[in-house]
This record gives C-alpha cells, sequence and structure tokens, in this order.
C-alpha cells in the first residue's frame, strides 16, 4: 500500500473495552474489558465458543452495532479514538469486515459485480467502466473462473464457496488496513477453505494489512496466526503467539477447548472430554472468573474474585492456578483429593469421563 | 464410471445388518436431463458396526442416507435389511420396517415440530407402534428423555425452542431411539453444534450405541469427527464411492488422490498430510453432467487418457481391509497384488 511508510506499526489498540446490550434483566455485558494490541501486517486469531463476545468485540470495533449498546473503554484504530465516535468514514478505505454467512450477506436482487465495483466508485470515484475493470482483476486474483461472465451474474447463480470469494473481492477492493474475517470459511468444503485462507494469507504478505480472524476451528487459527487471543464470557483468557499458546498453555479453559475436539492423530472411537456445564450469564454473571463454575481447577476464591492478567513476555493469561505451575498444580490436586471443586464440579478421574 | 464393481463387498452373512448394492439415484432436471446424484454405489454394514460417510457438500452422502429409508426409491439398486430388499416393497412393508430404521438430521431446531411439546414429540412414535399404552407406553418416553440427559417432568410442557441445540440434538437421539431401531442414520448430527456440545452429543451417541446395540451410518463433512465415531469410512465424491475401509488404515495412508487431497486441506499445522503439495484444481463438475470414466479425473494430479476412458474398479490393498477406486492408487510396492499394474509415473512402465 503507498501509505505504509506513515502507518503507525501498532494499526489497533484496545484498551479495556466494553460494550454492553440494554435488555429488560439489565445490562448484558457481552463484551467486558479486552484489551489487545494489533500490528500492521499481523495476523490476530479470536477463538471461543459461541456466546463468549467475539462478534459482538469485533462489530464493536467496527461500528456496527445497534443504537441500545453501551460502549466504553478505548479502541484507537491509527491513533483515532472509535469508542462513540462515528466510524463510517473508516469503512472500506481503512477497515473491512467479511461476515460469517455468503449466502445472505451478498444482495440477492443485484449482481455480484455491481456489489464490488460499488465501492470502487464510491471512494475511489472510478467511472463506471474502470470499476468494472477492476472489479474483474479483483475476481481473478480471488480466484473466480470467467470473472467477466461472472461479473452479470446474480449471488444465486454461484456456490457457497464462490460467494465467499466475491465477499473477501469486496473487503478487498479499496485495499484496507485492517480486515476483519467473521468465521470465513464456517460454511465451506475443507478444501475450499483452504483456499480461502491461503488466498487471505497471500494478499495480506503484498498489502502489508492486519487480519484478525475469528475462528471457532482451533486448527485454522494455530496455521494461520501470528497470535491467538482465547474468549469467554466477554473477557480475554488468553493471549499469546500461536505456537506458545499450543506449548505453554496456562488457562484451564484453552486446555478445555482444546481436548473436547476429535484429533486426527487419535484412534478411532477415542473418548472425548466435553467441557461440563453452560457458558455464564452476562447479564446477570459471577462475581469472579467467568469460567469458574466449569474449570476442573477452581479454588474458593476463583469464585469470588476477578483474576489479574499476569503477562510474561508476549504471553497473558487470566487464571490464578495456570496449568504448568505449582499453584495449579496443587489447585488440581486439592480439587482431585476432595472430588470436586469449589464451584461443586465433579472431578472425573482420568478414564471415568461422563 | 469411477468405483465401480463390488470387490470390496463382504461375504454377506447373518451378521450383514445392512447390504447397498448398486444404488444409483437420479433426479429429473429440466426436460431431457438427469442429476446424477448417486451412481452405483455399494457397501455393507455389520452389526453393531458404524461407517463413517464423509465427503464435500453435492458428493451425494445426504441422498445416499435418504436413499435407504426409501425417502425417496433410489432409481435403481438393492438396499437389503436383515435380508429383505427394501426397494420391493409396497407401501405397508416399508412401514411395518421402518421404525427399526430410524434417522437423525442436521439441523437439531427445524427438525422438530415447533408447537408440540417435546413429550409429544418423543412420544409419536410409541404412540403409534407400541403394543403398550397408557402409562407403560408414557414411561417408556420418559425413560428415553432421561437417558439422554434431559428431565422428563419438563418435557411435558416445554416445546423446542425452550432448548438450546444441543438439547434438542438430544431430543432428536430419544426420538430415534425409543422405538427400539437397530440401525440409526446420523445425517451431519453435529456439524451445527459448537466444539464442547459435539463432544457430548458424539460421546452420547457412543454410549447409546454400546447400551442399545445400535448400528450407525454417520454422515459427516468433518474428517476428524467421522474418524473418531467410524469403524470403517467409506470417501465420497460427486456420487461415487473412491476409497473405503478401515477408518485408521485411510487416515494413515490414504491412496486415492482425492482422499489425500481431503486430508491434506484440513487446517492443522500438526496433520501428518499437509506436506501433500498437489493442488485440487477447478470446481467441482456438475452432477447433471458427470466426466467419463473417473469422476474425479478433471481435478486429479494423475490424471491420464485411461482414466478417461475406463472406469477403476475397485482393488484392495494388500491383505487390509481398504479397498480404493484409482488406476493409479498411491501405493508402495509391499503392498501390490499380483495381478496389479503400477503405472505411475507412467515413465516407470517403460
Amino acid at each position: 500500500m503507498l501509505h505504509e511508510t506513515e502507518t503507525p506499526n501498532t494499526l489497533l489498540e484496545l484498551d479495556d473495552y466494553r460494550v454492553g446490550f440494554r435488555t429488560e434483566r439489565g445490562l448484558a455485558k457481552a463484551v467486558d474489558g479486552v484489551s489487545y494490541e494489533l500490528h500492521s501486517g499481523k495476523t490476530l486469531a479470536i477463538v471461543g465458543e459461541s456466546g463468549s463476545g467475539k462478534t459482538v468485540l469485533n462489530r464493536g470495533i467496527m461500528g456496527l452495532l445497534g443504537s441500545n449498546v453501551n460502549e466504553s473503554g478505548s479502541v484507537k484504530f491509527q491513533g483515532e479514538e472509535l469508542v462513540n465516535s462515528d466510524r463510517q468514514k473508516f469503512w472500506g478505505k481503512k477497515m473491512a469486515m467479511i461476515f460469517q454467512d455468503p449466502m445472505t450477506s451478498l444482495n440477492p436482487v443485484m449482481k455480484v459485480g455491481k456489489q464490488v465495483s460499488e465501492p470502487l466508485r464510491l471512494h475511489q470515484g472510478m467511472s463506471r467502466k474502470e470499476a468494472r475493470h477492476r472489479t474483474v482483476e479483483l475476481f481473478t486474483l480471488v480466484g473466480i473462473p470467467e470473472p467477466s461472465k461472472r461479473f452479470d451474474e446474480y449471488p444465486h447463480q454461484l456456490s457457497g464457496g464462490m460467494r465467499q470469494r466475491v465477499m473477501i473481492s469486496i473487503a478487498l477492493a479499496i485495499e484496507p488496513d485492517l480486515l476483519i474475517a467473521d468465521e470465513p470459511t464456517t460454511s465451506l468444503d475443507v478444501t475450499v477453505q483452504k483456499y480461502i485462507l491461503d488466498l487471505l494469507v497471500e494478499v495480506q504478505k503484498e498489502s502489508n494489512m492486519a487480519m484478525t480472524i475469528i475462528t471457532h476451528d482451533l486448527g485454522v487459527a494455530r496455521g494461520r496466526a501470528d497470535e491467538i487471543l482465547v474468549m469467554y464470557g466477554g473477557r480475554v483468557m488468553e493471549h499469546a503467539p500461536a505456537e506458545t499458546l499450543f506449548n505453554e498453555m496456562a488457562h484451564p479453559y484453552t486446555s478445555a477447548l482444546l481436548s473436547s475436539i476429535p484429533k486426527l492423530d487419535d484412534p478411532k472411537h477415542t473418548r472425548l472430554t466435553p467441557i461440563e456445564g453452560f457458558p455464564p450469564d452476562i447479564v446477570d454473571g459471577p462475581d469472579g472468573c467467568k469460567f469458574a463454575a466449569r474449570c476442573q481447577y477452581a479454588q474458593e476464591n476463583c469464585l469470588n474474585e476477578l483474576p489479574d492478567t499476569t503477562v510474561k513476555g508476549d504471553h497473558s493469561y487470566a487464571c490464578f492456578y495456570p496449568i504448568g505451575t505449582d499453584e495449579g498444580a496443587k489447585a488440581f490436586a486439592s480439587n482431585a483429593e476432595r472430588g470436586h471443586t469449589a464451584a461443586g464440579l465433579k472431578i472425573r478421574a482420568k478414564e471415568e469421563v461422563i | 464410471m469411477a468405483g465401480s464393481g463390488n470387490n470390496h463387498l463382504r461375504e454377506n452373512t447373518d451378521d450383514t445388518l445392512l447390504r447397498v448394492e448398486n444404488l444409483v439415484v437420479e433426479f429429473p432436471s429440466g426436460r431431457r436431463n438427469k442429476v446424477h446424484a448417486v451412481s452405483d454405489i455399494s457397501f455393507d454394514i455389520m452389526e453393531g458396526e458404524t461407517l463413517g460417510i464423509v465427503g464435500e457438500s453435492g458428493c451425494g452422502k445426504s441422498t445416499t442416507a435418504k436413499a435407504i429409508i426409501q425417502l425417496p426409491k433410489p432409481t435403481a439398486g438393492k438396499v437389503e435389511y436383515q435380508g429383505t430388499n427394501l426397494t420391493e416393497l409396497d407401501k405397508e412393508g416399508m412401514r411395518q420396517q421402518r421404525p427399526s430404521i430410524q434417522m437423525i438430521y442436521q439441523d437439531p431446531i427445524s427438525s422438530l415440530n415447533p408447537r408440540r411439546t417435546v413429550f409429544n414429540i418423543v412420544n409419536e412414535g410409541t404412540r403409534v407402534w407400541s403394543t403398550e399404552h397408557g402409562a407403560a407406553q408414557e414411561q417408556k418416553v420418559d425413560e428415553m428423555i432421561e437417558a439422554v440427559g434431559l428431565d422428563p417432568r419438563e418435557a411435558r410442557t416445554r416445546r423446542p425452542h425452550e432448548y438450546s441445540g444441543g438439547q434438542c440434538q438430544r431430543i432428536s437421539v430419544a426420538r430415534a431411539l425409543v422405538l427400539d431401531p437397530k440401525v440409526i442414520i446420523c445425517d451431519e448430527p453435529v456439524s451445527s453444534l459448537d466444539v464442547s456440545v459435539q463432544a457430548r452429543i458424539l460421546n452420547m451417541l457412543q454410549d447409546m450405541k454400546d447400551e442399545y446395540k445400535l448400528t450407525l451410518l454417520f454422515i459427516s463433512h468433518d474428517l476428524s469427527v467421522v474418524k473418531n465415531v467410524s469403524d470403517r469410512v467409506a470417501v465420497m465424491y460427486l456420487g461415487k464411492i473412491c476409497e473405503i475401509g478401515d477408518g485408521d488404515l485411510i487416515y494413515e495412508k490414504p491412496t486415492h488422490p482425492y482422499t489425500r487431497l481431503l486430508l491434506a486441506a484440513i487446517p492443522d499445522p500438526k496433520n501428518k498430510h499437509k506436506d501433500i503439495t498437489d493442488i485440487l484444481e477447478g470446481e467441482l463438475p456438475s452432477p447433471l453432467n458427470p466426466p467419463s470414466g473417473c469422476r474425479f479425473r478433471t481435478r486429479c494430479p494423475r490424471a491420464t487418457e485411461k482414466c478417461a476412458a475406463e472406469e477403476p474398479e475397485f482393488r484392495q490393498i494388500g491383505n487390509d481391509d481398504h479397498w480404493v477406486a484409482c488406476h493409479f492408487p498411491h501405493i508402495e510396492d509391499d503392498d501390490l497384488g499380483p495381478n496389479d499394474e503400477i503405472s505411475w509415473p507412467p515413465d516407470r512402465q517403460e
């Protein structure tokens, strides 16, 4: 990109960012104090179960939430404060978003070519002819066969993978500095998923844009991201460079999430370890650690106190009894001895899983 | 066509619960065209076994499942269940068989009637079929709801929207199991669920299978899930089976070029197949006009003229339960049979 040199290295900086929805029962704290930094040219993956606040967080950054939200804290994008300000001027040019469902996020009664060329004409003042030319170029870039024929087709004439490629070409049309991809490949087959992810990484290398990938697939996160942020109940549980997260996993939630997924290396009929219990209520949630009720390590103080974030170099986590420390080992041993955690969750012996 | 022959079928014994032979499902499209959804596939499932079917969307997995329960009746081929050919049964004959072959669908919420209570949903089958009536029948329904981990008292008054996706999938399982079926066909039962819920449902299916001695046909596009639940795995592409056999063998040493590409695409850096650099070219061909010979040839890195002219037959790899339909599979020389020619790369023949 042309203005690459003047872009500060830290593109996005969140400090204690909170998003609450006003509901009849009170404020639903969907994002509850999130802080992180994202640098140009880097990819951050945000993982977590549904309802962990990952989508709301990013829609909040983009300014796409409705009017009944309470935003607080700080989000600085290229040094400019975004919270409670109009972010529409950034859309397209500075930041763009790819949505999860390519079936519903394209306009069904508008030709796909027009949907891609619209931002080009709007933001870059291209003529109709120039915009068409550039759109065909973009279609070629994202691997759409017969791009000039596809220009005049409607979304229903394209397959799911093709529609997602159209979405990506819309997001890339103006070469944004920040691209947020919300589950960009969840509804796609593995072979198409691989193509789309490779494509995003390739485009990123060329343009030095920063990317946030929201996903629930830890494999995608590990393979494509520089850093991984694990969210639960609207809070950051653990944040580390991708390989560090897997090799020096500290938070019990990260570990629980990983062990609930069937792994390709395991022999058939390997028993899975689900996470017991349910995600916390975000309106009237627990005072202490959000994960305490489902955590095998939970002690009495986890239920009442919110753990501070421990920072060790580029690895940070919010837990009193992290895995791989003496405190963690002791907490687990004492829970195993009494047969349940402080929250009353039964500790299962290694082989006996419910 | 790709993957013909029935060499891979095992001997038809008393243990063979379900045997599908040369199943063809075609749908008319327009005046003269036909969608070749499933073309001449065969497989068998022994009692107590789990067969997993994997493949990308549009490969005919769900059509195969529906053809087994005759919804709709397949265009050609045989579906033998405990020795009875289901395709030849009349309406009443098929109705008598239905309780023993049950299905669990993909979307847990839309496959339950939103206007009925959960108790009524689970009770429906027993109301029609049960020999017991009144309290004994209702007790059975309550027990089944409890067995899948839900509260039977709540189920009397609650409707599906009051339950989460995972709980709705449990209700589907209860509805399927209450009639004491022998076979459960699971069509993507966990693909709309969160990972932690998915683990619970998969564990529950395994428990139910052990407890009620079930035989499962498990369909999914998620290769890790299929590997976990299945004894045998069949890989489908464009209405054909390309590779079938023991799950561990197929995942350890995939021999069909398509299976290899599928496994290589799994986004896990520890994936041992990630070094496979072959690229899956192009798009899935239209099932209206599938390629001649091997259906995968248009996208296959190994395809030659032979692949266009001749459809490969299933061949066994070594002496294992591992079968592949490919002219040029990725086999090491030790695993070749006496009649196998190794002809890849083509110049090795000379």
